[in-house]
């Protein structure tokens, strides 16, 4: 049994529950909430934005790390067992350029178009209020399907990588000929999948703007998602160039 | 997403809601505190049966039979992993930081109360991956829990190293996968759910802790993830990323030109901050009880706040200094032993200032404290081997052999595990509304603290006499003859410190529900998880945000009106 001395009281109101109902009531810092009952949602963006990039900076170091082991086993030299030597066996890939060209264009017309459906549902947020008036009318306002744009072409972009894929295969490059190809299959296949996880977000997007849900909680997914598509285009940029120039 | 302001609005009322797929963050910090105390079990049997077999290598074990040495292997790897990745990185951060991270800083939940759930269950499903391992044709791998390529790459170079490896590094991937998202997690929850007056400066030191913590492993844990992929690739995809050309069993492998080495360097640049990742909460956790429990404000608390700024920054720089046999230049080893060294100094910082904490103090030598204190012990004991280790022209000689077995059992093993029981007698009271039982939890103290030194202090002995570690026998080798009643007496220490570890169980669950009630406040201290209702409700402060107006450590001082300020006290109280 613990030893307990006993207590001193001093009168001061302690917070939770009994307490001296001195507190002011919930704001700021904790939920999301403003006291009023109403979602925060500029709270609510603020911390998905932080998430984000905190979230990006472990994608980042996967892509570093990744980085790392290209260019070391690049700078490797192996043993030749039939003549005994090291040897380098380094295979530059002959990359299908004009279709990775391509692709390039598709992802950043993509995330263009994301932005703009950023830029859309913000303006929308901010009416919301208005609109919210009785006898107030802004008209329609549902505007150009960006979203849908962002979702077709990063799809496109998807279809383009696969197709490049087949092209590696049908001149011979396959994950295991060469340290090169394998690096080629895995830096694409691991941007792929973190651009599969962005069209899933967005997706869900498109799936609660069915369900009637407040503009300002769409805002909010389609904000964070749209600035994961921008590091998306970014880091593709970066592993063509690694391809390209390193290769 | 879900965010907080959804989640702790109702209480969910269904037991699958409530206590399964729970978003409430007290109750998924139980759900890993529990996972990890089932994996310390398993992880403990392991090396009981290795403890047993080195010194009666013939004997017929239940469970297991005879321990051939492939099986030793496979013991071996199985208790590096499960006790580094599913008990040190599990309890402390995932455990304690879970429940008392958010209340400490003034918070209803987790910023991401889905993802955190999300979280927890891929850690339960890599558990259960990992687990599968020893069941599959050929058992658990035998690779040791560093994986080194190509041993680890090859699905032909031992038993277990079939499907059982590849569950092996699957369940560290999807581990990795959860670390991420729970890293995550904890740095936005730090950054943007504190209360009204928690300034930075104001965190207490082990929600700083937790967050340095979160921030080793949000750069660490991807570094692995890929290195794992790249391995998955190798064993089942026919690539060269770790395996050169290779021979086995007379046979040429159809690999070509990889580096194992690239595999080290992946792997220590995950394993080494892992190191700190399993010490920081302890650190966290023994600064707070020793200001407590001496009655005394830390000392230097913003020294400390930047040691473990510095211990984490440094931590991603000394991985080279698992590779010093690897064959590197001398330069390197040479930078890698200097920043090594250079982790002293911050580690120094902290113990000088635990022991300034408690010189002078009106010390109250509770459980929980004796924890602490026993913590600081292991802390030095421990690290005191590391300068040694960090110089290669020791290291060579002493890597692979039972020296650096002690080193690290000692700091990073059982240091980090006094940090979580120092945090589970302490915070039991909160989180469960009972005392545990005092004088079972000093019994139980005295025999894991004696009986750890017991085990791990004579290790450091036997390699400097030259046995080797991951060998699984001894008996015969004439040269380690004269060693073999020193092994025999660790073994017997070890069955008696982990019999004594039923102690610690039983006192858990028979508190939990038979220990006498606990007041709010129990240990009359300041920080934010003692201002509330004992267990804390589902919000933490049942409708209320607390505003904060003192810094975490405000005990004894001069003019107030009892030997403590908590946090949400006027600022009137104390204000000189």
């Amino acid at each position: 049994m613990a030893t307990l001395s006993s207590p001193v009281t001093i009168d001061v109101p302690k917070t939770g529950q009994g307490g001296g109902g001195v507190r002011p009531p919930a704001y700021g810092g904790g939920g999301d909430g403003r006291g009023d009952g109403s979602p925060d949602y500029g709270a609510r963006l603020r911390r998905l934005r932080l998430g984000l990039a905190i979230g990006l900076t472990s994608v980042t170091m996967i892509f570093v790390s990744l980085t790392s082991a290209y260019v070391v086993r690049r700078g490797l030299p192996t043993l030749d067992e039939r003549t005994n030597t090291y040897v380098r066996d380094w295979i530059p890939v002959d990359l299908p350029i004009t279709l990775l060209l391509i692709n390039t264009a598709l992802l950043l017309v993509s995330s263009i178009a994301a932005e703009l459906a950023r830029r859309q549902i913000t303006r929308q947020a901010a009416l919301a209020p208005i609109r919210s008036i009785p006898g107030v009318s802004l008209g329609e306002g549902k505007g150009f399907p960006w979203l849908g744009v962002t979702v077709v072409l990063g799809c496109g972009f998807l279809v383009g990588q696969w197709m490049a894929w087949r092209e590696l295969a049908d001149r011979g490059f396959y994950l295991a000929t060469s340290a090169s190809s394998s690096f080629v299959y895995l830096l694409t296949a691991t941007h792929a999948v973190h651009l599969i996880g962005g069209i899933l977000v967005l997706l869900y997007a498109a799936a609660v703007s069915l369900l009637h849900t407040p503009v300002e909680a769409r805002r909010v997914v389609v904000d964070v998602t749209a600035w994961y598509w921008h590091f998306m285009f970014l880091l593709w940029l970066y592993i063509f160039g690694l391809l390209w120039f390193v290769r | 997403m879900a965010t907080s302001a959804t989640i702790h609005a109702h209480a969910p009322q269904g037991f699958i809601r409530k206590y399964i797929f729970s978003l409430d963050h007290k109750v998924i910090g139980l759900q890993y505190y529990f996972l990890a105390l089932v994996a310390v079990f398993v992880g403990m049997f392991l090396s009981l049966l290795m403890r047993i077999h080195m010194i009666w290598p013939t004997a017929v074990l239940p469970l297991v039979g005879e321990i051939k040495p492939e099986t030793y292997l496979q013991l071996l790897t199985m208790h590096g992993t499960i006790m580094v990745f599913f008990v040190l990185t599990t309890a402390p951060q995932g455990g304690f930081g879970n429940y008392f991270l958010p209340i400490q800083i003034g918070a209803p939940d987790m910023a991401f109360p889905v993802l955190n759930m999300l979280s927890f269950w891929t850690t339960f499903v890599a558990f259960v991956v990992i687990l599968a391992a020893f069941f599959v044709t050929g058992g658990a791998p035998l690779h040791g829990w560093t994986g080194y390529a190509p041993l680890s790459a090859l699905t032909n170079s031992g038993p277990g190293e079939q499907l059982g490896a590849d569950l092996w590094i699957t369940s560290i991937a999807i581990f990795c996968i959860a670390s991420l998202m729970g890293a995550l997690n904890f740095i936005t929850t730090t950054l943007d759910l504190r209360a009204k007056g928690m300034t930075m400066m104001r965190l207490p030191l082990t929600v700083w802790a937790w967050f340095v913590t979160a921030i080793l492993g949000l750069l660490a844990f991807g570094v692995l993830l890929s290195a794992g992929i790249l391995l998955l690739l190798d064993r089942n995809l026919g690539t060269s990323f770790y395996v050169p050309l290779v021979v086995v069993n007379g046979q040429i492998m159809g690999h070509k030109g990889g580096s194992p080495l690239l595999w080290q360097h992946l792997f220590w640049f995950f394993g080494h901050p892992e190191v700190y990742i399993a010490i920081l909460p302890g650190m966290g956790v023994a600064s707070q009880l020793l200001s407590t429990f001496s009655r005394k404000p830390i000392f230097g608390y913003k020294a400390m706040v930047y040691a473990i700024m510095a211990i984490g920054f440094l931590g991603f720089m000394v991985w080279g200094h698992h590779m010093f046999m690897s064959g590197m230049s001398p330069y390197t080893a040479f930078a890698f032993s200097l920043m090594t060294m250079a982790i002293g100094v911050p580690s120094a910082i902290k113990t000088f200032n635990w022991l300034g904490t408690i010189h002078g103090g009106r010390v109250r030598f509770q459980t929980p404290m004796l924890y602490a204190i026993g913590f600081v012990s292991l802390f030095v004991s421990g690290g005191l081997s590391g300068p040694f280790l960090a110089q290669p022209v020791l290291d060579i000689p002493l890597h692979d052999t039972a020296f650096v077995v002690g080193h690290f059992h000692l700091i990073m093993g059982v240091a980090a595990i006094f940090g979580m029981f120092a945090g589970t007698y302490y915070w039991f009271p909160k989180m469960f509304g009972r005392m545990m039982n005092e004088t079972w939890g000093r019994v139980h103290f005295v025999i894991t603290l004696v009986g750890t030194y017991c085990i791990f202090m004579p290790m450091h002995y036997l390699g400097m006499a030259g046995q080797p570690r991951r060998y699984s026998q001894f008996t015969e080798l004439a040269y380690l003859q004269h060693l073999m009643p020193l092994n025999r007496f660790m073994t017997y220490a070890a069955i008696v410190t982990i019999a004594a570890q039923f102690i610690f169980v039983l006192n858990l669950f028979w508190s939990m529900f038979k220990g006498p009630k606990a007041t709010d406040n129990p240990w009359e201290a300041t920080t934010l998880e003692w201002t509330t209702a004992t267990p804390p409700p589902h919000d933490n402060f049942g409708g209320y945000t607390p505003v904060v107006n003192h810094g975490p450590y405000e005990y004894s001082v001069p003019g107030a009106p009892r030997d403590y300020v908590m946090q949400t006290d006027p600022a009137t109280v104390a204000s000189h």
